[in-house]
């Protein structure tokens, strides 16, 4: 038993589900009490589809366990056969309905169906999310992808982008164009859109081309082993990657076209002097490994930024991010436990933290600039415009997204100069946010310079957010903050001050120090300065 | 106040539906539960699903540390039961380590606890007995197999009747979780009229719970509440039978019976709700010049479909088609039902796919339904309400009842201003 707050996945059934919900022509007929139904809802709400996802419920009762709850799934099926007329079903129990087995696969395979009835078996008490959208993708494959003479012109398959999935939608148009370019035809592309009738004739493709391990690397792997066809292990997110998956790609289709890169904007918006400012930001990176892994060359390679912590919640690709954290010379965090995930930003203390849902409401909490980039993502992620994070207009979109939550260059030197300034402060936050405005002077005593009366205090008024998790680091139990320093720690702008207090606090245990006054601070700082 | 009118909808044909349901299951409560009682917390012993529900639901929406969790049972939990029992008290004791504001605990027994039988009632009294007197341990089901959404609340509220201290006073106790802001306006109202001290279930705060006994009379605010009903009964409490206090209408008609059971004048009675009254019917005006003649049908969700029903057709001129409820408490709803203008269709229980073809045929102004089938349907070009916000918002009472005629109303409105050929229509 773990007790859990929030999760970073959902159960397996809902992998099944984002994979029969991003198909056409597919129905999931899944064993379930009533209240899992609720799972509609993360994609006609979140996803904002205009359709429901292609799943009906047994909804068994407690007063059914008694009977027969069998029979209740048989008519499940049937009747979703006649009313949804799909080209495949695929069956299967949620958490509940595994522990009274029933074996949906046997039952409706008894029924004599008139479509093919794939069977899921998702162990709901060991694995999650990703795995139960990477093994139904995998059972759908191994069912109904048949060998077969390739495609007269070279073509491939794309693998991997499900419904409810990080900018999936856009990641797959980008890189089909991308492939277009190449002179490469997309023969299926799947889960996303694809039929039943789609997956069978799968086997033409002369090589696949794998955007998310996540979801779909076993069926990659299937059909590398079913019809011999090799599939990329490059995922295209960032400039470098994107142009060694073209590279790999090339090999692979023996093609010498290469795509235009004259939309590609991001290395000049790196290189120009404004972005100077961006130079050693400490980055903490959070969220599924294959985006963590890609974000983190990114950060490191093409911006120009610290990477001071990574790491990944689904266990199934920790391998790959322990390698990557290696290169990277830091300690990999392999956890689906937020909170622990939020010591270690509280303990690290990074400028931007570059997470998944959860990572922006701790980076909300810890008052940390966050942006998102990996599942699971909120409704706010799932943009109206076209917003890939692959191919060349993905590494634009990285980097105005990333930046974005950043103070501005010059504005950071502004805040640094007028530090008490009472109408340009730094608790307003950057000043392109909205959500951030000034308070009104009456209601923002925080922002006026101090009350006379504050000066003889010894504690300060209360400390904003950023401060608060340094508070409890154990080194710091036993310093205290003279009052003098503590208000020259309170002139330093919010976006760094976090990282001066706890950089000054180490500075001081170090040095055996149990006060810290401006002369600590400015030490500090010079120990520190890079 | 209006008679009721010859041919409400007691006994009306019911069509009973069993089929795939839409609903949420209890656990859903735990979201408004944890926020009334500020020195409980939530534990569900319950799957990953479970907690993944909760989150969806409106987890991210309130990302504070809340205090509710989930205990997720795993592969060792379902070998061996004595085990749980074990992990479970482990669990407990960290929690309580971790929190130690925390006075009443709740295991929440969920589907899987309830098919591996897993004994929260066992639990629930070892860790109480264990944590005595600081914090008190209480067990009910959320699960889905035994309860749709609102019966989340019903079945809290149920189990903590037994353990309410006992009172030879005549005292009244409101039950249901209300906002406090609502709360405070309906004890302000019976104070007014003299009635006090009024006792609230559940209190904000664990000490503050109402004791009860046979001279206790009691009013439901919600109309989901049976099995607390009944556990009330049981111990002697008797309760004022009214329609729920939606609506100008139905609060006057809930407070009326509550003044007449308290034996308050008529003149104090009118002096007191005179001005509330006219504020809530102007205010509920307002909104109704969208609302009137529209057509409107609920998909069962809250329960509280029938008294909503009943505010809508008669205090905004809407015209119901059908009116589907997950369940149909005949005892509780009954002033309601003899209200409601007859229905074409009174369903309880659903087959959704049945339900949507019938709202499909229909083509209603506005429809009722939960988060899953919102959107599908305002793509079908139906104007849609989300029927969870009537849980999450304030809706009761006088100064409430232009919100809920608003919340209504809201939906055609914003359709009326997207689409200037909706708007000509609305205008015909």
């Amino acid at each position: 038993m773990k007790l859990t707050v929030w999760t970073y996945e959902g159960p397996p059934h809902v992998g099944a589900m984002r994979v029969a919900t991003a198909m056409q022509g597919l129905h999931y007929v899944l064993h379930a009490p009533q209240g899992d139904t609720y799972a509609d809802l993360l994609f006609t709400m979140i996803e904002r589809r205009a359709k429901r996802p292609p799943v009906s419920y047994t909804t068994f009762q407690a007063r059914d366990l008694g009977g027969d709850t069998a029979s209740l799934f048989r008519t499940a099926a049937q009747d979703a056969c006649e009313r949804f007329r799909p080209e495949a079903i695929i069956v299967g129990a949620s958490c509940t309905a595994e522990l009274i087995q029933d074996n949906p696969g046997g039952l409706a395979g008894a029924l004599g169906l008139p479509v093919p009835v794939i069977a899921l078996d998702l162990p709901s008490y060991q694995r999650r999310e990703n795995f139960g959208a990477d093994e139904t993708f995998l059972q759908i494959v191994r069912h109904l992808a048949r060998p077969m003479a390739r495609t007269a012109r070279v073509s491939c398959n794309i693998l991997g982008p499900t419904a409810l999935g990080f900018r999936h939608r856009d990641d797959l148009a980008e890189i089909t164009a991308l492939l277009e370019e190449m002179g490469i035809e997309v023969n299926v592309a799947a889960p996303m859109g694809a039929r039943p009738g789609d997956i069978a004739r799968m086997g033409a493709a002369h090589f696949n081309v794998l955007l998310y391990p996540e979801t779909a690397e076993s069926a990659a792997r299937h059909c590398e082993t079913a019809f011999g066809q090799p599939y990329t292990r490059t995922v295209p997110i960032g400039v470098a990657a994107t142009r060694a998956f073209i590279a790999e790609v090339a090999a692979l289709a023996g093609t010498a076209l290469r795509p235009d890169e004259a939309r590609l904007r991001q290395p000049w918006w790196a290189a120009s002097v404004d972005s100077t400012y961006l130079t050693s930001k400490r980055v903490f990176l959070f969220g599924d490994a294959t985006h963590v892994i890609a974000a983190a060359r990114i950060a490191r390679d093409e911006i120009g930024f610290d990477v001071c912590g990574m790491g990944c919640y689904n266990r199934e690709q920790a391998r790959a991010l322990r390698a990557a954290a290696k290169q990277f010379g830091v300690e990999p965090l392999i956890t689906d436990d937020y909170l622990e995930v939020e010591a270690a930003i509280a303990a690290l203390q990074p400028e931007l933290i570059l997470g998944t849902q959860m990572e922006r409401h701790i980076g909300k909490r810890l008052g940390i600039a966050c942006a998102v980039i990996s599942a699971p993502v909120h409704v706010q992620d799932f943009p109206a415009r076209h917003s890939p994070q692959m191919g060349f207009e993905g590494a634009n979109v990285i980097f105005d997204t990333w930046v974005h939550p950043l103070v501005m260059g010059l504005e950071e030197h502004l805040l640094h100069m007028f530090r008490d300034d009472f109408e340009f402060h730094d608790a307003a936050g950057p000043s392109h946010h909205g959500g951030h405005a000034p308070r009104s002077l009456s209601d923002a005593p925080g922002a006026l310079p101090p009350h006379p009366q504050d000066i003889s205090e010894r504690k300060m008024p209360e400390a904003p957010a950023a401060d608060s998790p340094d508070a409890a680091a154990p080194a710091a139990d036993s310093i205290v903050w003279l009052s003098d320093a503590e208000r020259e720690l309170k002139k330093i702008p919010f976006f760094v001050r976090g990282k001066a207090r706890r950089n000054t606090e180490n500075f001081a245990a170090g040095k055996g120090l149990n006060e810290i006054s401006i002369d600590t601070l400015y030490e500090a700082k010079a120990h520190y300065a890079r | 106040m209006t008679a009721p009118p010859a041919g409400g909808c007691r006994d009306l044909p019911v069509l009973r539906e069993r089929g795939q349901r839409e609903v949420f299951c209890g656990l859903t409560g735990i979201i408004w539960l944890h926020r009334k009682m500020q020195d409980a917390f939530f534990l569900v012993v319950g799957s990953r699903t479970c907690a993944h529900l909760l989150q969806s639901a409106a987890g991210v929406m309130i990302f504070a540390e809340p205090r509710f969790g989930t205990a997720i049972l795993e592969e060792k939990d379902l070998a061996g039961l004595a085990d749980a029992q074990t992990e479970l008290d482990r669990e407990v004791e960290r929690l309580l380590a971790r929190r130690p504001d925390i006075r009443q605990l709740f295991l929440v027994g969920s589907c899987p606890s309830e098919v591996i039988k897993l004994d929260l009632a066992k639990a629930a009294e070892r860790q109480s007995a264990r944590h005595a007197p600081h914090v008190r341990v209480l067990n009910f089901s959320g699960s889905g197999i035994e309860t749709t959404f609102t019966q989340g609340e019903d079945a809290c509220l149920a189990a903590m009747v037994p353990v309410l201290p006992q009172t030879a006073a005549r005292e009244l106790l409101l039950v249901g979780a209300l906002p406090d802001v609502v709360e405070d306006q309906a004890l302000a109202l019976l104070g007014a009229m003299g009635i006090t001290p009024v006792r609230v279930l559940p209190a904000r705060r664990s000490g503050a719970m109402p004791a009860v006994g046979a001279h206790t009379v009691f009013a439901l605010t919600q109309p989901f509440l049976a099995d607390t009903r009944a556990a009330l009964l049981r111990r002697g409490a008797r309760q004022i039978a009214a329609p729920f206090p939606f609506g100008e209408e139905g609060t006057t008609l809930w407070l009326r019976a509550v003044a007449d059971e308290f034996g308050v004048p008529a003149d104090l009675f009118d002096s007191v709700t005179a001005a509330p009254r006219a504020r809530a019917r102007k205010a509920v005006a307002a909104r109704a010049g969208t609302l009137r003649d529209r057509t409107l049908f609920f998909f069962p969700d809250s329960q509280l479909e029938v008294p909503l029903a009943r505010f809508l057709a008669r205090e905004c001129g809407m015209r119901p088609l059908e009116v589907g409820t997950p369940y149909l408490h005949r005892d509780i709803l009954g002033p309601d039902l003899d209200l409601l203008p007859p229905v074409p269709v009174l369903s309880e229980g659903q087959d959704v796919d049945r339900q949507l073809d019938r709202a499909r045929a229909q083509r209603p102004d506005l429809t009722v339904c939960g988060l899953g089938l919102a959107n599908p349907l305002e793509a079908e070009g139906l104007a849609t309400k989300w029927a969870i916000e009537l849980v999450f918002t304030p809706v009761h009472f006088y100064e409430q009842a232009g919100d809920l005629a608003g919340l209504f109303a809201r939906p055609l409105r914003r359709r009326a201003l997207l689409s200037p050929g909706a708007a000509l229509e609305a205008a015909e």
